[in-house]
């Protein structure tokens, strides 16, 4: 499983925990984290990525295992201790605003 | 044994207001969806405990939200707002093309028959409806597609279409507001027209231009649907062809700049606005906030101070931010940019805050229940 970790505002909007656990089918990719992430919680669509660009949003980050995987191909695939569940996918909201 | 439920979005979440028909003892809930921003909510003139509500921020953007039950518990709805075919391009600060792009919900306006269908406006400025309770949304494109459209120019506040005026008499008729092209109106459902033809504003090269008006609001009251009453950038005016020509009526107003304005819901004549000292100063002038009532239509205005604060006020008054009921008398409500809520249960005469101490308030609708 996948372990994926919103923030709060995310969280509350999908009426989940800190972490949710996500079965990815095929290969581990940012954009197939997304896909298993937005399947499951519908209410996420367009809060990460532009429902019809599919670009991510620009002031979310994606971190796992100490680096920013945000500027990464979003078809690479993800760290192998994301991929074991031993680290989760983090969403990030950019430190921003008021 | 009627009551009153006042919807108020702001900067960092909704509150619901709610009260019996003496509107003096309110019950106050929120914030719900603390921490966003709360553009507006409004509910079904159809069914009120079905209550629409735009969500959004700058992280996450624009999400929808629905509630069955008068504002207790809600339910994420539809939110891809795509616009029809191939976008193109509207004109930037700098008068250069910029491609259309959704940013967020400013107004939302539920039918007048159906509570499954609402009307939503939004930035970058189009029209979109939904038919299925906001799950789904499609743009009324016959608006932004027509003629002027690409010479659309963003306001300070962004390219938005923030009115929308249901025709009680005609189904097909709907009434639209964009800062800063102006007024647009179908009367079949899927073409528009400008109108905005008596709009005289000196920040365009040509003051009477068609387009390209910053018009902050659009009021109606329903028993009078071809009158309308506008606050622009300047000047309050007064259409008495459903918004085929326009009068200036700001007569006797210490400033004519605003953005809030309302009609009485059981006179059509008299009329509500909060003037603002200026495009460059937006806070109530002379430190006081006053509320002028128009009994004439227009040109002869009245303060009403009873309640407000009369010194070291320099607040503004968003142009969704006011609303009456239809209680009799008429209750009169406004939410202020410092946090204030306040209401009145005599028309304006005298006025008593609800809460004082809310984020930046966005918008205040307000509903009369059975």
């Amino acid at each position: 499983m996948i372990r994926v970790v919103l923030p709060q505002h995310l969280r509350n909007l999908a009426r989940v925990g800190k972490e949710v656990q996500l079965q990815v089918e095929g290969e581990v990719t940012q954009r197939s984290v997304l896909d298993a992430l937005e399947a499951q919680y519908p209410m996420l669509r367009g809060t990460l990525r532009d429902q019809i660009t599919q670009q991510r949003r620009p002031f979310i980050r994606f971190f796992a295992c100490g680096l920013d995987l945000s500027h990464e191909r979003i078809d690479a695939p993800l760290p192998a201790a994301v991929m074991s569940g031993a680290e989760p996918f983090m969403v990030i909201g950019a430190i921003a605003g008021g | 044994m009627s009551g009153v439920r006042a919807l108020v979005g702001t900067r960092k979440g909704a509150f619901i207001m709610e009260s019996d028909a003496k509107r003096k003892n309110w019950q106050v809930s929120g914030p719900h969806f603390a921490g966003w921003e709360m553009y507006h909510l409004k509910g079904s003139p159809v069914d009120p405990n079905r209550i629409y509500a735009s969500q959004s921020n700058g992280w996450f953007g624009q999400t929808m939200q629905r509630s069955n039950d008068g504002g207790k518990t809600w339910e994420p709805v539809g939110n891809l707002f795509k616009y029809e075919g191939v976008p193109g391009t509207h004109q930037w600060y700098d008068g250069t093309p910029h491609p259309w792009e959704f940013k967020r919900v400013w107004h939302l306006e539920p039918s007048l028959t159906d509570p499954d269908v609402v009307y939503a406006g939004v930035e970058d400025a189009a029209l979109f409806r939904s038919g299925d309770g906001g799950q789904t949304w499609q743009e009324l494109s016959g608006l932004r597609c027509q003629d002027s459209g690409s010479s659309w120019q963003p306001g300070a506040g962004g390219l938005c279409l923030h009115t929308i005026i249901l025709d009680p008499k005609n189904p097909d008729r709907i009434t639209v507001a964009i800062s800063a092209a102006g007024v647009f109106r179908t009367d079949d459902g899927k073409t528009f027209q400008p109108k905005n033809r008596g709009l005289h504003s000196q920040y365009i090269p040509d003051p009477e231009a068609e387009v390209g008006h910053c018009v902050h609001h659009v009021a109606m009251n329903s028993s009078r649907p071809n009158v309308l009453f506008m606050q622009k950038h300047w000047d309050v005016m007064r259409s008495d062809n459903g918004g085929d020509s326009w009068t200036e009526v700001s007569g006797n107003l210490p400033t004519d700049f605003g953005f809030a304005i309302d009609v009485h819901a059981h006179e059509p004549d008299t009329v509500y606005v909060v003037p603002i000292k200026s495009d460059s100063e937006h806070f109530v002038p002379d430190g006081k906030l006053r509320v002028y009532r128009s009994r004439t239509g227009g040109n002869e205005w009245e303060p009403l101070t009873q309640g407000l604060p009369q010194s070291n006020c320099y607040v503004n008054v968003l142009r969704d931010a006011m609303a009456v009921d239809t209680l009799d008398p008429c209750g009169v409500y406004f939410g202020t940019t410092g946090g204030q809520v306040y209401a009145s249960a005599d028309a304006g005469d005298s006025w008593q805050p609800i809460v004082h101490d809310l984020p930046s308030v966005l918008s205040v609708e307000v509903q009369t229940l059975p």
